[in-house]
């Protein structure tokens, strides 16, 4: 016999920032608030969208699933595959790249045994190339968990990643 | 002079507060519009005089799109910040946000009144999670102190404002896409017209501004129009903030006078390392034509003086590279860029931004072949002017130009499989 797995629902803290959210847009526009309601739901799910996420949130809004998977698969700070603990977005558009972003991915990558794109085998960090941060005037720059890290040096960038491998995701 | 306007806090401590917004005359406009002391057409008619254009990037006049927007005609009508900064290049919208955002709360106050909004929205890209609360915070002490919610101080004025986060993508920034994005759509450009005047936000009537745009509002009235004008030259009123990136010794968002010659706004940014000379710049964002050095050195920082030159003042990113760069593969990773955020409704963007990705590819790997140059402009020939928005000018121009600039470059890599530049 199969087992059903439990259908997945917006925990209530979520639920009641949702509802706070909702408070900006016309109340016959529930689908402003879909960004919103993904990127939190994906902070409380380990930084990725599954599809049972999407359903839940197509449910609290009253719209369809399509549409929120449209929008899920749009936007690149949505992640519908597994990433680790902690998310390292490498700038290398044209003002990092000046300022020797290249030389630092690789730096990174050579580091953390990894390409550009994968996740350490322990699932500790995933490593992606970003594009411009508007952070071009403090190149290189990346985006580690949510905070802007600007100006990097190679010594700046071990002792972030240093702090990373040990668990330290702030 | 420099940070007279959208700068004004910045040397202040404590820049972001209420009370040293007030301090330097911040709200004083928007309290005199309170008490009924000045009328919208005043408004227009003031901007219209600064010559104040739009900071986004297409440099439209502000007074001109405001004038679109008739204040007494009925019904609901908003205003819409443009604070989603994608452009390679540009940060300098994160800094008004991080460092002034009542005065960004107040010109869109203003517009809210001048065209009849009573609701505005500031879209901020994705990443911008650090100006999103300091705007937050603001947006908090405002509404405290009655400057903003429904009847301000006893008025029959109202005007809500409200931040909204995006989630990672360039296109947003497009005005039509980033209102599909703020109604919870996919970043998709719309067909123009009709025009956001005519039919944006929830199909309403609608006014999409960029953060620098708003926040020089307040200053421009009450400084007035004349004081803003002088700051710059004729057709192009009043200061910039130019981010000037790349091989510079002290890289940094600089708040001056239009028209200021390149070569200062250079020094100002520290110069080139000493060994190094000036190669191109590009004066407006990654999307505008790039320029070679000794063009530049003669070039004053306006609208007409860049257009004469061949290119645009954009967005006001200034990337500088010196004689070290390898032009090739500066556009290559331009032309990935462009490939990854081409929403793919237009077939010419779509498929041509990952041609030129390829090719540009095979040249890079040393496998490049005779004809791919002349197949690389075709290609952005084909894509300008063929597409929804102005994206397809956005990849055409830095394929176009590079090529053209830097042709002997970007031949000698082809033939030879390799880079001219020796680093
Ligand atoms: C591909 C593309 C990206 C754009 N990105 C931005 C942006 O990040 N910020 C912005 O203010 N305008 C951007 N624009 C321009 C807007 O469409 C619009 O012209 C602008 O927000 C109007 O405000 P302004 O008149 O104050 O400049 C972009 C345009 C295109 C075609
Ligand atoms: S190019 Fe890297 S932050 Fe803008």
């Amino acid at each position: 016999m199969i087992k059903k797995q439990k259908k997945y629902v917006l925990p209530e803290n979520l639920q009641n920032k949702i509802d706070e959210n909702l408070k900006k847009y016309p109340s016959d526009h529930r689908q402003s608030a879909i960004l919103y309601a993904l990127r939190l739901t994906q902070n409380d799910n380990g930084g990725w969208i599954r599809e049972q996420h999407m359903r839940a949130v197509a449910d609290y809004l009253k719209i369809d699933y399509i549409a929120v998977y449209e929008v899920a698969t749009f936007y690149s700070m949505l992640k519908l595959k597994p990433v680790g603990k902690s998310l390292v977005s490498v700038c290398d558009n044209i003002s990092c790249k000046l300022k020797g972003a290249d030389n630092l991915l690789s730096f990174i990558e050579e580091y953390l045994q990894i390409k550009t794109g994968e996740t350490t085998s322990d699932g500790l960090i995933t490593l992606e190339r970003a594009e411009c941060l508007g952070a071009c005037v403090n190149a290189p720059s990346m985006i580690v968990n949510d905070e802007y890290q600007e100006n990097l040096t190679k010594d700046k960038v071990q002792q972030i990643l240093d702090n990373l491998s040990n668990g330290d995701n702030h | 002079m420099a940070n007279e306007v959208c700068f004004r806090t910045l040397s202040l401590e404590d820049p972001t507060s209420l009370s040293t917004y007030e301090s330097i005359g911040g709200y004083s406009t928007w309290k005199s519009i309170i008490k009924g002391e000045l009328t919208a057409i005043n408004i227009v008619e003031e901007l219209k005089k600064s010559c104040l254009r739009g900071r986004g990037g297409a440099g439209f006049p502000t007074g001109l799109k405001w004038s679109f927007l008739n204040k007494d005609i009925p019904g609901q009508k908003y205003v819409v910040c443009n604070s989603d900064e994608g452009e390679p290049g540009t940060c300098k919208d994160r800094d008004i946000m991080r460092y002034n955002p009542h005065q960004v709360i107040e010109g869109l106050a203003i517009a809210g009144f001048a065209m009849g909004a009573d609701t505005g929205y500031n879209y901020l890209r994705g990443e911008y999670i650090e100006p999103f609360s300091v705007m937050e915070h603001a947006l908090g002490e405002a509404y405290s102190a009655g400057l903003l919610g429904k009847g301000v101080m006893g008025s029959s004025i109202t005007f809500n404002l409200y931040n909204h986060l995006g989630a990672g993508s360039y296109i947003c920034g497009e005005e039509t896409a980033l209102l599909n994005s703020l109604e919870g759509g996919r970043g998709l450009p719309r067909f123009k017209p009709p025009f956001p005047a005519n039919f944006g936000l929830y199909g309403k009537p609608t006014t999409v501004n960029n953060t620098e745009s708003f926040a020089s509002v307040p200053v421009i009235l009450e400084k007035g129009a004349k004081w803003f004008l002088e700051l710059g030259t004729d057709n192009s009123g009043g200061t910039k903030i130019f981010s000037v990136s790349g091989h510079v010794m002290k890289p940094g968002n600089f708040e001056v006078g239009l028209g200021i010659p390149f070569a200062d706004l250079l020094s100002m940014a520290g110069g080139l390392a000493t060994d190094r000379t000036l190669k191109a710049v590009i004066p407006g964002g990654s999307s505008m034509k790039i320029l070679a050095g000794e063009i530049m050195m003669q070039v004053n920082m306006d609208y007409d003086s860049l257009r004469n030159a061949g290119s645009s003042l954009g967005s006001g990113a200034v990337i500088i590279m010196d004689d070290t760069t390898c032009m090739v593969s500066v556009l290559l990773r331009l032309a990935e860029f462009y490939h990854d955020e081409s929403c793919g409704q237009c077939s010419p963007c779509r498929e041509g931004t990952g041609w030129l990705v390829k090719i540009l590819n095979r040249i890079i790997k040393g496998q490049g072949k005779k004809g791919d140059l002349d197949t690389l402009v075709n290609i952005a020939n084909n894509i300008e002017g063929r597409t929804i928005c102005a994206f397809g000018e956005a990849v055409a121009w830095p394929i176009q130009s590079f090529i053209d600039n830097f042709h002997d470059e970007f031949a000698f890599f082809v033939k030879e499989g390799h880079s001219m530049i020796i680093n």
